[in-house]
């Protein structure tokens, strides 16, 4: 039986209605205000007599970068600099966040261990590095560190062919000859056996209970076949070894030292976090689970890597990608020892430059906003794998 | 002494450009700075002869003097200024978003800063040109000695262009480092970061006085460029861009005429010819087609000086840096600073 009494109900006074008329006013006044903004903003630089408008992207921006990963010649325009800028942040954040998840997690753990000095160590590291802020362990890095190396002409070397001074590190630059195509589709092959062999072995796991040496035998294929296949095409690859002529190493590849500043700082920085986090995750894990696994025989080892980590990965992730989110942002204060990120390069240099404040200013905001949401959707992918299967 | 956030400081003027409902520009700046009792006016974060605060936190300098200048004409008092500290980058946003009333901060006078950013240069205060600082025992005598070099820079400034323009053309490779102040790009010359630092010359003079050992370092006679320095205010406001001109016209006048501080007072009491007299208000109303008081010239030469007077205790010869007049001296003696009579 229907409920007799709806249809009575006036329009203003259902619930559905009324959210959706608030809902709507809401959208009409957000828009209204972002119009406003805009307009706002255009009335004023046009009264101000200053130029508008995305036009600089392609005018020559004539300045050069210390580090590009892309060709950027003289003659190159604003948008090249954007790009720039942008694969230099890329570069530093993807560094930062693989170091900075490899150290997180080895100090996390260390700081569970039952050797007294292990976990002592791994406190004391924490408690340091979280509590120095970022931009004092920068500075440190860059000035107190790097740029207290000796000068080019008595550079620290390492068999004469990897050179470490104030100018940054020098390590010789691989030359690929005719033939080196074999030892990377070697690679390729190995990979893909690899993955495959590693989903064999979990089918076979769960229908048998049988574990194959799945990493060992990845690791081997991995290493051993691309390196025979290199031995057997004739070593096809050569090495240019960086040279001292005039002021500056020539040849090779030269890592500069804001780069390394900059990467150090952030991952040590920001593993300090993630150990925590990682801490907290194993923590969180009932001590039941662990007297359970060890109950039925497996090992310390297997208990942490089967047991323990996949379900302190539930309380990982989440903060985890907070952490990663913070690591990206924090690049920007490459600023400060004039690593040519994207805030530096183009928030900065091509701003001044062009004076297009609110354009740059709104693209760079743009950026980090992308950035981030991608980085975060994959987060979320890896969360909604490592939750709970409600069964 | 106010410091102000510089970090917020772009997102802020961004933000007042968006937001803002009240339009800066069409607003009279003279009526504003005199209704509010002060004048604000963005300076170098740090440059010794152009600006820098002293032992006891007062700002100095040639850059410094001209805001003083401008405070006295309008209050007759040369410290009615309040100084904002800006980065190279900063300095264009602070000065649209009306943060600051003019920027006197060695600021090059170029097609598109003049044209493009609603901004107007006045006139000059100070000619120079870009060039280069070396360690002496590099044994660099040319230009062209530079193959393969590092060189430091200050980021946002006319001399990346001039670098960029200058060395790919003569086939030279060059690389550069990139700082935000003049302070950190030293530290990275002194460090060793670069074989070069590049600048103004003046600057150079400034900056070589920071390092540790300034005798073992260079200025090299080669420039790259033209770097006429001078203050900036907004399009728009044609009275205050008349003021802030006429006031670095006078202190030249000034010194053409012979005015100088110790005299200034006998010569307002008697004049001895009739230019004397115009200048410093004895005659004609002057001052008043500026808005201003008649004796505004006369405050500027009493409170802070001529233009010699000033240019030899900042940066000249009274001063650290020992930079010679050169082209700054007057057009009659062999320089190239020329002002418009008073009359």
């Amino acid at each position: 039986m229907s409920n007799p009494s709806a249809s009575h109900v006036p329009l203003w006074r259902r619930p559905a209605f009324r959210a959706l008329i608030i809902q709507a006013l809401l959208l009409v006044g957000l828009v209204a205000l972002i119009t406003m903004m805009v307009n706002n903003a255009l009335t004023n630089l046009d009264e101000r007599g200053i130029t508008t408008g995305f036009a600089f992207l392609s005018e020559r921006a004539g300045f050069s970068i210390p580090q590009t990963l892309i060709d950027f010649p003289g003659n190159s325009t604003y948008g090249r600099t954007f790009i720039v800028g942008l694969l230099n942040t890329l570069l530093v954040s993807a560094m930062g966040i693989v170091a900075a998840t490899i150290i997180g997690f080895a100090v996390g753990i260390a700081r569970l261990s039952p050797n007294w000095l292990l976990a002592r160590l791994a406190a004391a590291y924490v408690e340091i590095f979280r509590n120095i802020p970022l931009l004092v362990q920068i500075l440190f890095w860059y000035f107190a560190v790097l740029q207290a190396l000796p000068s080019p002409r008595q550079s620290l070397s390492l068999m004469e062919a990897v050179f470490l001074n104030v100018r940054g590190l020098v390590v010789p630059a691989p030359i690929p000859e005719a033939g080196f195509g074999l030892t990377l589709a070697a690679l390729a092959v190995a990979v893909v056996a690899s993955i495959a062999f590693a989903l064999y072995a979990r089918r076979l796991q769960e229908r048998t209970g049988r574990a194959l040496p799945v990493y060992w035998c990845g690791t081997a294929m991995i290493i051993g076949l691309p390196l025979l296949a290199f031995v057997i095409s004739g070593a096809p690859l050569s090495w240019e070894i960086p040279e001292l002529k005039g002021f500056n190493f020539r040849g090779g590849i030269t890592v500069i030292p804001e780069l390394m500043a900059l990467w150090l700082a952030l991952s040590i920085y920001t593993a300090s976090f993630i150990a925590e986090i990682v801490r907290s995750g194993i923590q969180s894990v009932p001590s039941g689970q662990v007297e359970a696994s060890r109950a039925i025989g497996l090992s310390p080892n297997i208990t942490l890597r089967k047991v323990v980590i996949p379900q302190a990965m539930r309380v990982i992730v989440p903060q985890l990608t907070s952490q990663y989110l913070n690591l990206i942002k924090n690049s920007s204060l490459a600023t400060a020892i004039g690593y040519p990120d994207l805030v530096a390069v183009f928030a900065g240099t091509s701003l001044n430059q062009t004076g297009q404040a609110i354009e740059i200013i709104a693209i760079t905001m743009a950026v980090y906003l992308t950035i981030s949401l991608v980085v975060s959707a994959f987060m979320n992918i890896y969360n909604a794998r490592t939750l709970i299967k409600e069964r | 002494m106010k410091r102000n956030n510089n970090k917020m400081l772009i997102p802020l003027s961004v933000a007042a450009l968006t937001l803002g409902m009240t339009s800066v520009a069409s607003a009279a700046t003279l009526d504003e700075v005199k209704q509010r009792g002060n004048l604000t006016c963005g300076v170098n974060v740090g440059l010794s002869g152009f600006s820098s605060p002293d032992a006891s936190g007062q700002w100095q300098g040639l850059d410094v003097e001209t805001c003083r200048a401008l405070s006295s004409a309008i209050f007759g008092d040369p410290d009615q200024v309040e100084f904002t500290p800006l980065t190279a980058k900063e300095r264009f946003t602070a000065l649209q978003s009306g943060e600051i009333d003019v920027l006197s901060r060695n600021t090059t006078w170029t097609a598109t800063r003049d044209n493009s950013l609603g901004l107007n240069f006045t006139t000059t205060t100070f000619y120079d040109g870009q060039g280069f600082m070396v360690s002496k025992d590099l044994g660099v005598t040319s230009l062209e000695d530079l193959d393969g070099a590092s060189i430091c820079i200050q980021s946002g400034t006319t001399h990346e262009l001039n670098l960029a323009d200058y060395f790919p053309s003569k086939g030279i490779e060059i690389s550069t480092v990139t700082f935000d102040t003049p302070d950190q790009t030293a530290s990275g010359f002194a460090s060793g970061r670069c074989d070069v630092l590049t600048s103004d010359t003046s600057q150079l003079s400034a900056l070589r006085l920071q390092l540790p050992d300034p005798e073992s370092v260079e200025i090299m006679t080669q420039l790259i460029s033209k770097e006429p320095l001078g203050p900036v205010v907004r399009q728009g406001d044609d009275q205050w861009f008349d003021i802030v001109k006429w006031t670095v016209y006078a202190m030249v006048n000034a010194e053409e005429l012979g005015v100088t501080r110790e005299n200034v007072e006998q010569m307002k009491n008697d004049p001895p010819n009739p230019q004397v007299a115009r200048l410093l208000g004895v005659e004609g109303t002057y001052g008043e087609q500026l808005g201003l008081g008649n004796d505004w010239a006369y405050n500027i030469i009493a409170q802070v000086g001529n233009y010699g007077e000033v240019f030899d205790e900042t940066v000249g010869a009274n001063s650290p840096l020992k930079i010679s007049r050169g082209l700054n001296a007057l057009w009659d003696q062999g320089g190239i600073l020329y002002a418009p009579p008073i009359r």
